[in-house]
């Protein structure tokens, strides 16, 4: 019996998402990726003596919109205020964020996990603004700050303690993630910390009703370091109750290399934050006509079109779910079906060779060449009889490769399929009298040599043979 | 008759009838500076190179349309930022800082093509009303070198009081322009929340802090308001209002003009003098057809203790990035980065910003924030409905701006309860927002008494048109320190 | 309420201040001086009156998602009290 059966899982995740606004949230430095340190930056954003925020109207939409997106209410008033706290990559030792009053709550988003689908709330999202980022130098002596990243507005999403394994946790963030790209409010990038992801985590005897004592874990910087953090996290946790113990209520930090968790004990000290409503911001007022303007350039969202695939085209439920996986992929989706009306044979093109290609070499999807008219066409020239789908596959991954036209590969490259009966039988008969053992084998009984047959025709055709044809034309022949 | 006894208007002529050359003036500053600074002690940092190179610039330049504030002798508090120019806000925490940029009334001044002289003394982080909070001298009052000039802005006062500048930036948190104005016999004024921009002012407790002008006469008050007053997109709490040309205002005329007498600001604790003084200016204002009546703002005994709360928890908030990480003192050789901030930062503060971060800190720590931050801002909230309600019935309120005239340098240090008790007629107008200017009355015991007029949000006009009247009526703001 | 010299000592470390014995002895008492003036606020009933954060309310002000120029690196480390490589340097953040 695994050492998890007598526990309940509980997980509550708190995701920063970075907005991917031009300028930052407060100033108008720009928050793009990369840049040498300290290069973006001003007086403002490096917190000099007597400077003044200012907010991005962006910021507060794509903050509406991403709270609308994830079912949240948005308060009709919200106002910032500060966080206080000394730490070098914070200019003002404080951080401006938003305490009582955030900017959309009670929301809520649904997960599938082995094909069952489940709520998660989503007890608050609000705006904040992020911090800059510290690096050590060697020998450990001192530490570096770069401000570049200090004022990029970030939105803190919450969730309930409704998640109950790692693989919900996990399958919480990449709907999340494909929420936040459809919204197009933020790159969500973990490698590159445009998305951040913070447990908690508790267990408790299957029944109990008041949580387990818990730990927060830090530092997991991809999708499978929070599922493989929690899943350490879990058995320690199990560990030490099985032995009759008590879990300490602490943060800790998940090292990938060591695929553990340590503990920040004594690194860290008891917070007082201090909040209070910061003077320098006003508040906002968000009305009706304000979030409905917001609120209309939300696109379809992943369930909805999930959904509608289902409902429009007859796919099955997982299809539509891998395809709405991401807007891109679905847009990739629904382009092709302007060329052609076979939905089924789309999505199997995509989810079979596409993904295929992409994951085996290890690239996204805009950087694959094909587009979904491409996709669309080269269905058509396989329903038009003009490529066999064997051909197809090899045109489609032309087509991933280089861009070009299906037709102007199958044209250049000379694959149009013979379907000229007259040629096809000439062919025929110039491979029965060509084999006759393998005519006297089948006509003996062996079925197997039509295989043969087939194949040393195909081979004379260089496979552009229309093999239906083929295969009637030759049953023809050595029946007569 | 020194230079700096005419009216700006009076220079101004003088300047464009090429009869005096801002150079002339710029250096008449400097002599002036030289042959006085070593008793008033009013400045922190002299602008002289830069200064006179201005004004150098200015004279060849020859252009036809000169602004009023042309060529101009200013003063700038130290807690504004001026790039390349050094500005501590009185504080060691700041000695060696050299701004980055430059606030947005001062780039005004030099938008108006006034000459910064240099920057004026006060109290460190404009915590103070005696200038004795200083990190680095002391400031006299020029009426009697063994008192106060007041504060905060008490360089600001000090230095237009003894003639060294034209005029001079101050900034009021609880009344640290109007006070130091009352004490050295100058007028000094203090806008509507809003009406001049934050940007570049050092913030001392965010909700409170003005800046605004410290003048001989309220004619140039009106004008150097002129000059910095307006929208600031760079201050999310600049007001988007239309600025009125408030010289115009200046009619002499107040007959009518309904005026309330808070009650409350000639209690308890007014030295008879000041309060002779102020009744002395009522029947002044009666003479030129005002009418006045007593009115009561009943919350005003609860103002000081709002005022401290709320403006030491911003105040606590606003000095955190004094950290020593990226400019200012940095602690030698500390332990570790908590060693850092702590050591930084006690090396760079004085006694008064510990005591007002401490007790801010606390009012904010937790379990506490309910019962004394929120508490002031509710109590703020019935101050600022005190004056809603007077305004409905007054266009103006008048009354001392402090109980006393200048007190000796020394009498009140470690006992900051009893300093913070002078502010008690000029805080709960900082807690209102609304507009207030302290005129010279007269003297008690030899010393200047001010004035207080204050108005309804943004209408500084009726104000200065008050106050210009009253001013025309008297010889009070004639009268010169003895240097 | 009453504060103590233990109460002075935590809210110092909050506020990042080291304070000598005499300077927490002073401040506790001249803390609980301002303090208890401070309670003459509790003889007000302040039941449903709206905290004053911002004394003119003002509501929305924000500005165009438009990208500045920056400082020159010159200007950032102008006031650095220790630089390395463009960056400032601090004692070493424990992870």
């Amino acid at each position: 019996m695994s050492i998890l059966a007598p526990y309940e899982t509980v997980v509550g995740l708190e995701v920063h998402v970075e907005l991917h606004t031009k300028s930052k949230i407060f100033c108008g430095c720009s928050t793009s990726f990369g840049a040498p340190p300290n290069t973006h930056t001003c007086p403002v954003c490096l917190g000099h003596p007597g400077v003044l925020p200012v907010l991005n109207r962006q910021a507060v939409e794509y903050a509406m919109k991403a709270a609308m997106a994830i079912n949240c209410e948005i308060a009709e008033w919200c106002k910032f205020d500060r966080k206080n706290y000394f730490y070098p990559d914070s200019p003002k030792a404080y951080q401006i964020s938003q305490y009582d009053q955030p900017i959309g709550s009670n929301g809520w988003i649904d997960i599938e996990v082995n094909g069952k689908t489940k709520r998660i709330g989503i007890t608050r999202l609000h705006l904040e603004e992020d911090a800059g980022k510290l690096t050590h130098t060697g020998g450990g002596l001192g530490s570096l700050v770069d401000f570049n990243r200090v004022g990029t507005p970030l939105v803190e999403i919450v969730s309930e303690p409704d998640i109950r394994s790692p693989e919900e946790a996990k399958a919480y963030l990449e709907k999340l993630r494909a929420i936040m790209l459809y919204c197009d409010v933020s790159d969500v990038k973990m490698e590159e910390g445009s998305m951040r992801c913070d447990a908690n985590i508790s267990l408790r005897p299957h029944g109990q009703e008041k949580f387990g004592i818990r730990a927060e874990l830090k530092n997991m910087n991809s999708f499978r370091g929070v599922q493989r953090g929690l899943e350490y996290e879990q058995i320690r946790q199990a560990e030490i109750l099985d032995g009759g113990g008590e879990v300490v209520q602490e943060t800790r930090r998940w090292d990938e290399a060591q695929a553990k968790t340590f503990s920040m004990r004594g690194k860290e000290e008891a917070h007082d934050y201090r909040y209070f409503p910061d003077p320098d911001l006003v508040r906002l007022h968000i009305d009706k006509e304000w979030q409905e303007r917001v609120r209309a350039t939300i696109p379809e969202l992943p369930d909805a079109r999930q959904a509608r695939y289902a409902e429009q085209y007859g796919l099955p439920s997982y299809d539509a779910g891998v395809l709405t996986s991401s807007m891109k992929l679905a847009d990739f989706f629904e382009e092709s079906l302007k060329y052609t009306s076979d939905a089924k044979a789309s999505a199997n093109w995509i989810m079979g060779d596409l993904l295929g290609y992409l994951n085996a070499n290890g690239l996204e999807l805009d950087q694959a060449k094909v587009t979904g008219q491409g996709l669309g066409e080269m269905i058509g020239l396989i329903e038009k009889g003009t490529i066999s789908s064997k051909i197809a596959k090899a045109v489609f991954k032309t087509m991933i490769e280089t861009g070009k036209a299906p037709q102007a590969i199958v044209e250049e490259q000379g694959l149009v399929q013979i379907s000229d009966e007259g040629a096809i039988l000439a062919i025929v008969d110039k491979v029965i009298a060509a084999n006759p053992q393998s005519v006297e084998d089948f006509r003996g009984g062996k079925d197997k040599a039509i295989g043969f047959l087939v194949g040393q025709i195909m081979k004379e055709t260089k496979g552009k043979a229309n093999p239906g044809l083929v295969n009637k034309m030759l049953m023809d022949r050595l029946r007569s | 008759m020194s230079l700096f006894d005419l009216r700006l208007s009076e220079v101004h002529n003088r300047l464009q009838h090429k009869d005096l050359s801002v150079s002339e003036l710029v250096d008449a500053s400097f002599r002036r500076i030289e042959g006085t600074d070593d008793r008033i002690g009013a400045f922190l940092t002299l602008n002289e190179e830069a200064a006179r190179a201005e004004a150098r610039k200015l004279d060849e330049s020859g252009s036809a349309e000169r602004g009023l504030l042309h060529g101009l002798p200013v003063g700038v508090k130290d807690n504004m930022v001026t790039e390349g120019l050094r500005t501590t806000c009185a504080s060691k925490f700041l000695a060696n800082y050299n701004p980055i940029y430059d606030g947005t009334a001062v780039a005004k001044l030099r938008e108006a093509e006034s000459v910064i002289i240099g920057k004026l003394n006060m109290d460190e982080f404009a915590m103070g009303g005696s200038n004795e909070n200083s990190a680095f001298k002391v400031t006299r009052n020029p009426w009697d070198l063994t008192r106060v000039p007041g504060g905060s802005s008490g360089g600001s006062a000090a230095a237009v009081a003894a003639g060294q500048v034209y005029y001079a930036l101050g900034s009021d948190t609880g009344g640290s322009i109007r006070q130091p104005a009352a004490y050295c016999g100058v007028v000094g004024l203090k806008p509507t929340y809003g009406l001049v921009s934050r940007f570049g002012l050092v913030a001392f407790a965010s909700s409170l802090d003005q800046i605004g002008p410290i003048t001989k006469n309220v004619e140039d008050a009106a004008f150097a308001l002129q000059a910095i007053a307006g929208h600031d997109s760079r201050d999310s709490t600049s007001a988007n209002v239309d600025i009125p040309d408030y010289a115009s205002a200046l009619t002499g005329d107040v007959k009518g003009l309904r005026i309330g007498v808070p009650k409350e600001y000639l209690g308890a604790g007014i030295d008879p003098e000041v309060k002779s003084r102020v009744m002395e200016a009522l029947k002044q204002f009666e003479a030129l057809g005002a009418v006045w009546e007593e009115v009561s703002l009943p919350h005003t005994d609860y103002a000081i203790a709002t005022y401290y709360l709320l403006a030491s928890s911003e105040a606590s908030s606003n000095l955190a990035r004094f950290d020593g990480v990226r400019y200012g003192v940095r602690a030698s050789d500390p332990d570790n980065l908590i060693d850092l901030y702590r050591r930084s930062r006690s090396e760079g503060f004085g006694a008064e910003v510990k005591r007002r971060i401490m007790l801010g800190t606390y009012a904010l720590s937790s379990g506490y924030y309910d019962a004394y931050y929120k508490k002031a801002q509710q109590v703020r909230t019935l101050i600022k409905q005190d004056f809603d309600q007077a305004f409905e019935k007054y266009d103006i309120l008048v009354g001392p701006t402090a109980p006393t005239t200048a007190f000796p340098i020394g009498e009140q240090v470690g006992d900051p309860l009893t300093m913070y008790l002078n502010d008690i007629c000029t805080i709960p107008v900082s807690l209102a927002g609304v507009p207030a200017i302290s005129v010279p009355c007269g003297f008690a015991d030899g010393m200047p008494v001010g004035l207080q007029i204050i108005g309804k949000p943004f209408d500084e006009a009726t104000v200065l048109r008050a106050a210009h009247a009253y001013e025309g009526s008297t010889e009070h703001h004639k009268a010169r320190a003895e240097l | 309420m009453s504060i103590t010299v233990k109460d002075v000592e935590h809210v110092a470390n909050l506020a990042r201040l080291a304070l000598t014995e005499a300077e927490k002895e002073q401040f506790t008492g001249q803390l609980n001086a301002i303090l208890k003036y401070a309670d003459k606020l509790n003889e007000l009933n302040t039941d449903g009156i709206e905290p004053t954060s911002h004394v003119r309310p003002m509501v929305n002000v924000m500005r165009e998602d438009k990208v500045a120029e920056s400082l020159s690196i010159e200007k950032v480390l102008l006031n650095a009290p220790d630089e390395e490589d463009g960056q400032i340097k601090v004692p070493a953040v424990l992870e």
